[in-house]
Parts: structure tokens; C-alpha cells; sequence
């Protein structure tokens, strides 16, 4: 256990044990959930400032263990026949794919739990139209995804202050600057790009970008349709697409669904 | 001040299929499905408040006749407040068998209530720049996550995470995981890359059970094969063992592949030359809940033998 020089007189042993202590009153009954809630945050108050951690002071290790050891004791061990069964397989119902940005964790924001959904997180949470010679890292995860683990659901969600995003909307397309592999990335959702300019090329950059990042989730959305097995999975009713968009400025969360319609023949 | 606007509702009209949205053991009674109340980690600094109860059930069939069609709609922030005081509302709406989006709503709805409007200067600094110190490269698999069980919390961990996490080397050319490198490592200037490989992966399965001479087809097949180093040094050093035990030796020796690929990066390699970046491998074993790491020794890396063995340094092992 981490120890900083502010609780100089305590020994490791007490904080231990106080900390335990305090960990065992995070054990709560169902009897009131509000108060459980307060309780709890005042619980876990505590057990910070015990533990005197501020994520600069953190040694990059100990943080690690320490979140281990947090996950252990709060969740792990709290719910061993689930964890046993998810030891043995996992059957997600939801694959999502998200950004790397460190903002946006879909655990976080959606609380998705142990085994409840397949997350692919790369840069500007893209989908490349399907494509056997290239991009074989999205590929794998979709066909793992929808073929052996058999979601139900996808779900694309794109976010507030994108960096890739960014770097797509102000890469100039003359051939001006040489490409590195995030231009390389990014280049994807072009079509995306050339919407926003068309459509809205009249509104301030800041704006843009903001059009851009929606639009490049609803790009990868009809991307994903190009892949034969989430096709054919889609037509037996098998498989949900969405969309959704979290922006973390205004702290609000939108989402869509696609939905495909063949009207009955207009003239005969 | 950033004043958070509005949230979005969700106005139920129709739904074409209704997935099982919260099935972890769908052959069991629902009734005794096990309710699991995520408690979020104690961030370094952020004091997190604890978040609403999950339950995890089995989808109730009553709603398989009926539609639900989304629209994004902005309502006024009194819709927020009557939502949450509504509460026996919700507890009736989850015992009837919550749809998706309902649930979905409350999730992150509980997300802004008790983390997001309890650390709002955190959130407002994070808004404006993320600074992560760590890049973690983890597998997509369900039971993985990094912000789980390592309790990474907004701002702290720049995320990439494929099939089997890996790195491919800089050879091989453009691809996701290189461009969330390259970002994380000359835009964001992480200090460190950890490279977390796991148990009962089904991508290093996948890697072990190919055929050596057949070409494969499937795009599971082309990426796996990245790791066709780990393959063969524990094809040869497993000999003994049978094929679960094996897979487990590859799931390790594949997360020292990745390290060995992060240094055909020239950008990488200065940085950990420089001592400003750092590069460790981690495995996390669900079935007994462990945990273990070590840090690439860069220094002995360089004289490392003819058959490429990765010198590692720092190797711990939590359980």
C-alpha cells in the first residue's frame, strides 16, 4: 500500500487496517439506496484522502496496483459465481466501437459491466469499408464479433473535441504535407469530410469539426454494412446498428438507430 | 463555467428486435440473476461517487411484440430532474423488463449525476485537453476492459484496444493500432505504454490453431498472424504441455512480441532511449484473478542473444 509523507505518523499497518475498515462499509443492503449512495462517497472521500493520491504524486506502477487491487476486492471478489462464468466464456450482447481518447471509456460513460460488450477502441472510432487486403485489425474484430460471438447489437459512438477528427477536417488534401500513419488513418472518413464541407462549409471551423464527428459515426455505420456477415445478420433481424455521440463539453449523450425501409412499388 | 445543457431523451415508438441487452448467463432463472453493483475505483484525485445499481437479468420476452424507434431530441433540464425523483417509476419500468434504451439512458445518466457533476472541474479541465500519462493497448474482449480492473478514470489512459492486443511492427505498414501509437506517443507524449495481454483469448486460439502452410482467408486469420512470432518460440518451447497450456505461453509471449514491434518504431525507440518513455507488458489472468506485470529492460534489450529473448526488469505479480 502507497503511503505519502503526510500520514508520516501513521504506520503501514493501521492505514491498512482503517482502510479495510472502511472498505467493509462499503458492503451495503438494499434497504436505502440514497443513503447507501451517500455513504458510499463519503466512504470512498475518506479512503482517497488515506491513501493521500493525486494522479501527478502517482508512481505510474502503484496506480496500477492499486486499481487492481480496487477491482479485486470491490468487484471480483464480491460476485464469484458471475466471474467463474465468465472465466469460462463471454457472451456480449453489444460490440462498440469507441475512440482511444483517454475521455471516453464506454465502461465509464455507459457503466457496461464485466462480459457486457466486445469494445474496439481505436482513433476516431472509424470503420473502413470492408477490405481483405487492408485494415484486417477492424476486420478481425468485426467478423470475431459478429460470427463467433454472436452480438446482437452495434454500437459506434463518436465524441466532443476529437483529435482525429480534427486532424482529418485540417489535413490539407494537395499533397502539401507528407502523410504519417494518423493521416493514413484518418483519410477513412473522408467522405465524412466532404459532406460537412458541402453542407456546412458556411459555419466557423470549431463547427465543422463538430458536424464531422457525427457524421463520421454515421459514415462507419454504413461501412459496417458492408461487411458480408453483419449484411446478412441485419437481414434476419439478427443484428441492431447504432449510433451515438457523447459530448463531454455540454455533458449529454445522443443515439440513433439505423433503420433500413423498402417502401412497396411506387407505380405499378 | 461550462453548465452542462441538456440531455437527450429517448421517445419509445417502435423497436424491430428487441436484443437480449443484459444476458451474462442466459441459461439460468432470472430471478436469481446476480445483481452486480459496480462500485467505481477511488480515482487518485477525483473523489467518484458511487454509481446507481446495475442489475444484471436476463431480457424479458414481454416486449418481443413491440417497436422502438429513437429519435435525439433536446428537452429542458426539468426533464433530467423529473426523470430522477421519478424513482418508483424506474424500479417498476426495470422489474417489467427495462428495454435497451432505457437502460442505457439511466447508465449514463447515473454517470453524470454521480461522477460527472461531482467532479465538474475535473470534467471542465478534461474538456479542454486530455494529458493521459499511460497509453494502454488491450484486447477487445468483453471481460477486459482496462478501466475495470486496472480503475483508469477519465483523462488518465489513452485507450487501443484490437483483437489479442497487438502491435504490429513498422514494417507492416499503416494501420489502426500504429496510428493510435503515433498519436499517443509524439502528439499526447505519454510516459508510458503498457501492452496488456489476458487468459482464454480467443485471438491467440485463434493464432495457435491455424494451419501452418494453408492461406488463410478469414480476416481473423490475416491479423492474428502478426503474432506468428509468439507462435512459433512457444511451439518449440511447449512441447510437453497440452494445448490450453500452450495458448496460455503464447498469450504471454505475444505481449513480448509487441514490445519487442513498439521498438521498430524509430519514434519510439529514441523516446525509451531518452528514458521518456517506458514500455510494459501485463497479463491478466480472469480464472484466478492475478495480475501480472514487468517493465522492458531497454538497456539490456540491446544486447539482448541471437534468438531475440526480451529482457524484462520490475516483474511483479499481484493476486
Amino acid at each position: 500500500m502507497s503511503s505519502s509523507s503526510r500520514h508520516a505518523g501513521m504506520g503501514n499497518l493501521s492505514l491498512k487496517e482503517a482502510i479495510e475498515g472502511l472498505k467493509k462499509l462499503l458492503i451495503h443492503h438494499d434497504k436505502d439506496e440514497q443513503l447507501n449512495k451517500e455513504l458510499e462517497t463519503k466512504i470512498e472521500k475518506l479512503i482517497s484522502e488515506l491513501l493521500g493520491t493525486t494522479p501527478h504524486d502517482c508512481h505510474p506502477v502503484g496506480r496500477i496496483l492499486d486499481g487492481f487491487q480496487r477491482f479485486k476486492t470491490t468487484k471480483f471478489e464480491m460476485y464469484p459465481e458471475l466471474f467463474r462464468e465468465l472465466a469460462e466464456r463471454q457472451t456480449p450482447k453489444f460490440m462498440v466501437f469507441a475512440c482511444c481518447d483517454s475521455r471516453v471509456s464506454p465502461s465509464i460513460i455507459l457503466d457496461f459491466q464485466p462480459g457486457e460488450a466486445f469494445i474496439f477502441r481505436n482513433i476516431a472510432n472509424l470503420v473502413p469499408p470492408f477490405n481483405q487486403l487492408r485494415y484486417s485489425g477492424v476486420g478481425a474484430a468485426i467478423e470475431y464479433a459478429v460470427v463467433h460471438l454472436n452480438v446482437e447489437n452495434i454500437l459506434v459512438i463518436g465524441h466532443s473535441r476529437c483529435g482525429g477528427i480534427e486532424r482529418l477536417m485540417s489535413h490539407p488534401e494537395d499533397g502539401s504535407t507528407d502523410n504519417d500513419f494518423i493521416d493514413d488513418w484518418v483519410q477513412i472518413g473522408l467522405p465524412a469530410k466532404a459532406k460537412v464541407k458541402a453542407e456546412f462549409g458556411h459555419l466557423p471551423p470549431d463547427e465543422q469539426k463538430r458536424k464531422c464527428e457525427m457524421e463520421a459515426v454515421n459514415l462507419s455505420l454504413t461501412n459496417l454494412q458492408t461487411y458480408p456477415y453483419v449484411r446478412e445478420r441485419m437481414a434476419k433481424n439478427a443484428l441492431a446498428l447504432r449510433g451515438g455521440y457523447y459530448d463531454f463539453v455540454k455533458g449529454c449523450f445522443k443515439l440513433w438507430e439505423v433503420k433500413s425501409i423498402i417502401t412497396p412499388p411506387i407505380h405499378r | 463555467m461550462a453548465v452542462p445543457s441538456p440531455t437527450f431523451s429517448l421517445s419509445k415508438h417502435s423497436v424491430s428486435n428487441p436484443p437480449s441487452f443484459l444476458a451474462s448467463n442466459p441459461s439460468s432463472d432470472p430471478s436469481k440473476a446476480p445483481v452486480l453493483r459496480p462500485r467505481n475505483a477511488f480515482g487518485c484525485k477525483a473523489n467518484l461517487g458511487g454509481v446507481e445499481q446495475t442489475r444484471l437479468r436476463l431480457w424479458n420476452n414481454l416486449k418481443t411484440n413491440s417497436d422502438l424507434r429513437l429519435q435525439a431530441l433536446r428537452e429542458p433540464p426539468g426533464l433530467t430532474k423529473e426523470l430522477e425523483s421519478d424513482k418508483s417509476e424506474r424500479m417498476e419500468r426495470i422489474e417489467h423488463g427495462t428495454d435497451l434504451f432505457d437502460e442505457m439512458k439511466q447508465r449514463f445518466l447515473s454517470f453524470k449525476k454521480h461522477k460527472y457533476m461531482q467532479n465538474l472541474e475535473l470534467y471542465e479541465k478534461l474538456a479542454k485537453d486530455q494529458a493521459p500519462k499511460f497509453m494502454v493497448i488491450a484486447c477487445a474482449d468483453s471481460r477486459v476492459c482496462p478501466s475495470s480492473i486496472l480503475g483508469f478514470q477519465p483523462g488518465e489512459a489513452f485507450v487501443v484496444r484490437n483483437v489479442a492486443n497487438m502491435v504490429p511492427p513498422y514494417e507492416n505498414g499503416p494501420s489502426e493500432t500504429n496510428a493510435g501509437l503515433e498519436f499517443a506517443v509524439n502528439s499526447l507524449k505519454v510516459e508510458n505504454i503498457l501492452v496488456i495481454g489476458h487468459s482464454r483469448c480467443g485471438g491467440i486460439r485463434a493464432l495457435m490453431s491455424m494451419h501452418d502452410d494453408v492461406e488463410t482467408s478469414s480476416l481473423i486469420g490475416s491479423w492474428v498472424s502478426v503474432g506468428m512470432n509468439a507462435r512459433v518460440k512457444t511451439k518449440a518451447a511447449t512441447k510437453l504441455l497440452n494445448f490450453d497450456q500452450q495458448c496460455k505461453h503464447c498469450e504471454k509471449e505475444s505481449v513480448n512480441c509487441s514490445l519487442v514491434n513498439l521498438l521498430t518504431y524509430p519514434w519510439v525507440e529514441e523516446k525509451v532511449r531518452n528514458g521518456e518513455l517506458a514500455i510494459h507488458g501485463g497479463y491478466y489472468d480472469f480464472v484466478d484473478c492475478a495480475f501480472e506485470k514487468w517493465t522492458l529492460d531497454y538497456k539490456e534489450s540491446n544486447l539482448k542473444d541471437k534468438s531475440g529473448k526480451v529482457a524484462v526488469k520490475d516483474r511483479a505479480f499481484w493476486f
